[in-house]
């Protein structure tokens, strides 16, 4: 490691070139905040359709593409890049590390990224349209009835697998190799233990959506019939398949936020995280529970009641360690002397919400209810309280938390208040009311609805339109500390913080630990 | 064992890779194989096995009657006409009971067809027994004609008790094009 002090290379050729986890994390944040973007500009193109019952204006098939690319654009290109530049930034310097294990395959894991994404974003130019058969593409929707672009949607799928797996690998290798003299794994910070499991997680089951899309793959253009009911296949297993892969890929999305949040948090009330030995158990359970849970996304397919029991109760068993760590930050923050800086407000804002959105998770693993619930707003409304307030808004917290040490500078503190209440009134105004269309009835992924449902989708849109133009402020806020933020050279911004990453000097100089700290 | 100057960080990276392979043909050659023996050995979605059922002979039960319903369905765009030639049969199980369907191609051209077939209540499929079977193979016919497929089965004497109705539907497909090698219409 005998590298000497040389900054960032200049122009173009750093970023093309670059081996720094924290060039690369950067670029991982930017680019998943560009695909937010593009994923919201979908989001707003639903709701704008759904202001109103009627066809207003998109054509539904066009209506079928949004919902689709929004959610593989969010999922695949926003929340899962997000915490992997966020991962690539903070975990080298949480654990006295000089960079990731293998830069130069870092620096592959996201320049495959962007082709990938760009091959999606083309579909939509393509003859028959974007693929528009959901974020889930289901057999035989995403096979004998899928627009000749699905083969683009696939090779995608598959360089954007291949990247996980790249940046999961480097995790995993510098947690178990870099970590500094002394760093034992239970002293790990617990951003760095959430990482860990979710990159394990990301090894597993990256490849079965790979396997999966492969088989959808050789259905469409090599005579196979792995889910053609004709051939003897049967397009079931595809749901199997998808959600062995879909359950643990939730958990993917969320441990990172349960480890950001967990650092967080304990700043702002200024004690040590509550239950430290506790949250890594309660983490590892939980991804060991996310393999044996798939079947309750699709309790209506017909299983045998012995199977809709086992996935009832192996569901309902995952808020045991969950309620562990909800608990745990609320203990917490008990009688901690709390400030209420934009990091941790977005912190509590994730704590409330995701818990009211695990709490209709819970609703929704109630096999016989389930039936009801089943592909309707109710859902969405279930997926957008732990996907949105519970993923995004952690981010957003971590971003506020760690863009002064990032680049020196402090961000407006007011504007940044600013965009936390208005993103979480825009968020609820959205998302709340469909808790109610849905269980009334109003079903998913359809560009119309009955006249009942139309003043909570008006209040729908129009909270969407709030938490939209929110994002915009965020991007100012960020743009203005970056170019003009009041500079700060403190070690420890935030006061209560703890962790190695606050003992190197504000700004981060671009090699840190070049020598292993000493871990006490 | 000594590694001089050897990063760890390969040995881990080379394992890890071998776990994602690992994973990547764990799809292929467990998953799908396994949900298809767990399928026929539980019964689920009614799918049967497709294959002859060889008779051991025993007595008929006469003292209870199964109906036996039978349930034709074109796939979409399927342009055959397909049905049996009776809805429902009134059965002794242990009886080896017969019956055809009928089908008939109305195009001009030849075409080749699979009829999938599924039975409820899905308790049922382990004693429904099929000894010949138009589903075992595929059915063509050329432009314009038709034919009468015959059927031959046994319900199981330890049928449950509870069940007095089974229902035997037939799915068509048209396979023509996967058949004559030409990959779908794409």
């Amino acid at each position: 490691m005998g590298d000497h002090h040389h900054g960032p290379a200049k122009g173009l050729s750093r970023w093309l070139f670059t081996t720094n986890h924290k060039d690369i994390g950067t670029m991982y944040l930017w680019f998943s905040f560009a695909m937010f973007i593009l994923g919201g500009a979908f989001a707003m193109i639903i709701r704008a359709e759904l202001f109103q019952p009627g066809m207003q204006l998109v054509e539904p098939a066009f209506f079928n593409q949004m919902t689709t690319l929004h959610g593989l654009i969010m999922v695949f290109g926003a929340i899962m890049p997000s915490f992997v530049g966020l991962a690539n930034w903070m975990i080298p310097m949480m654990i006295g590390a000089p960079d990731m294990a293998l830069p130069r395959m870092n620096n592959w894991s996201f320049w495959i990224l962007p082709p990938a994404f760009l091959i999606l974003a083309s579909t939509l130019f393509m003859e028959g349209g974007a693929p528009a058969f959901g974020w889930t593409f289901y057999a035989p929707l995403s096979t004998t009835y899928a627009p000749p672009s699905v083969t683009y949607f696939i090779f995608s799928i598959h360089v954007l697998g291949l990247s996980s797996i790249m940046g999961s690998i480097n995790i995993i290798a510098t947690v178990m190799n870099m970590r500094a003299p002394g760093m034992t794994y239970m002293k790990m910070p617990l951003f760095v233990w959430t990482w860990l499991i979710t990159a394990f997680l990301l090894v597993a089951v990256m490849p079965v959506l790979a396997g999966a899309v492969t088989m959808m793959l050789m259905d469409i253009h090599f005579g196979t019939s792995f889910f053609s009911a004709a051939g003897g296949g049967d397009p079931v297993l595809f749901q199997h398949i998808f959600w062995f892969f879909g359950h643990p890929e939730v958990y993917i999305i969320i441990l990172p936020a349960f480890g950001v949040v967990s650092q967080i948090i304990p700043a702002f009330s200024r004690k040590p995280l509550f239950g430290y030995a506790s949250m890594v158990y309660a983490t590892a359970a939980i991804a060991f529970l996310s393999f044996i849970v798939w079947a309750h996304h699709m309790y209506t397919v017909g299983m045998p009641i012995a199977g809709e029991l086992f996935f009832m109760y192996a569901t309902m068993l995952i808020a045991v360690p969950t309620g562990v760590k909800v608990f745990n930050w609320i203990t917490t923050m008990w009688r901690g002397s709390m400030t209420f800086e934009t990091p941790m407000l977005f912190s509590i804002g994730f704590l409330v919400l995701f818990t009211i959105g695990g709490f209709t998770g819970l609703m929704l693993s109630i096999a016989p209810a389930d039936f009801q619930y089943h592909d309707s707003y109710f859902v969405v409304a279930h997926f957008h309280y732990v996907m949105v307030a519970g993923a995004v808004f952690s981010m957003t917290a971590a971003v506020y938390y760690w863009l002064p040490k990032w680049c020196g500078r402090m961000y407006n503190e007011t504007m940044g208040k600013t965009h936390f209440w208005i993103s979480f009134i825009g968020f609820n105004v959205t998302f709340f009311p469909q808790h109610f269309v849905g269980l009334a009835g109003m079903p998913r992924r359809i560009p119309d609805y009955a006249l009942q449902f139309a003043d909570f989708n008006m209040m729908s849109s129009i909270g969407a339109f709030i938490y939209g133009a929110s994002q915009i402020l965020f991007l100012y806020n960020v743009i203005a500390t970056i170019v003009a933020g009041k500079p700060t050279s403190e070690e420890k911004v935030w006061d209560g913080a703890e962790g190695l990453e606050w003992t190197v000097a504000t700004p981060a100089p671009y090699h840190t630990f070049e020598t292993p700290p000493a871990v006490r | 064992m000594i590694r001089v100057s050897k990063n760890p960080s390969i040995d881990t990276t080379a394992k890890l890779a071998v776990v994602s392979v690992a994973m990547f043909a764990f799809v292929f050659v467990v998953m799908v194989p396994l949900y298809n023996v767990l399928c026929d050995a539980l019964g689920i979605n009614g799918k049967t096995d497709g294959t002859q059922y060889t008779s051991v002979p025993v007595a008929v039960d006469e003292s209870r009657t199964i109906t036996v319903q039978f349930v034709a369905t074109n796939n979409e765009g399927m342009p055959w006409e397909f049905g049996p030639s009776v809805t429902a049969m009134k059965v002794h199980p242990g009886a080896v009971n017969d019956t055809v369907f009928f089908a008939r191609n109305p195009l001009s051209k030849d075409m080749v067809a699979q009829a999938i077939p599924s039975i409820s209540p899905s308790r049922a499929v382990k004693y429904f027994h099929k000894t010949e079977c138009f589903c075992f193979n595929q059915q063509p016919l050329e432009a314009n004609t038709d034919a009468e497929m015959p059927l031959q089965f046994i319900v199981d004497q330890d049928l449950p008790t509870d069940i007095q109705t089974i229902t035997l539907s037939y799915t068509i497909f048209d396979v023509t094009d996967a058949v004559n090698g030409s990959v779908a219409a794409r």
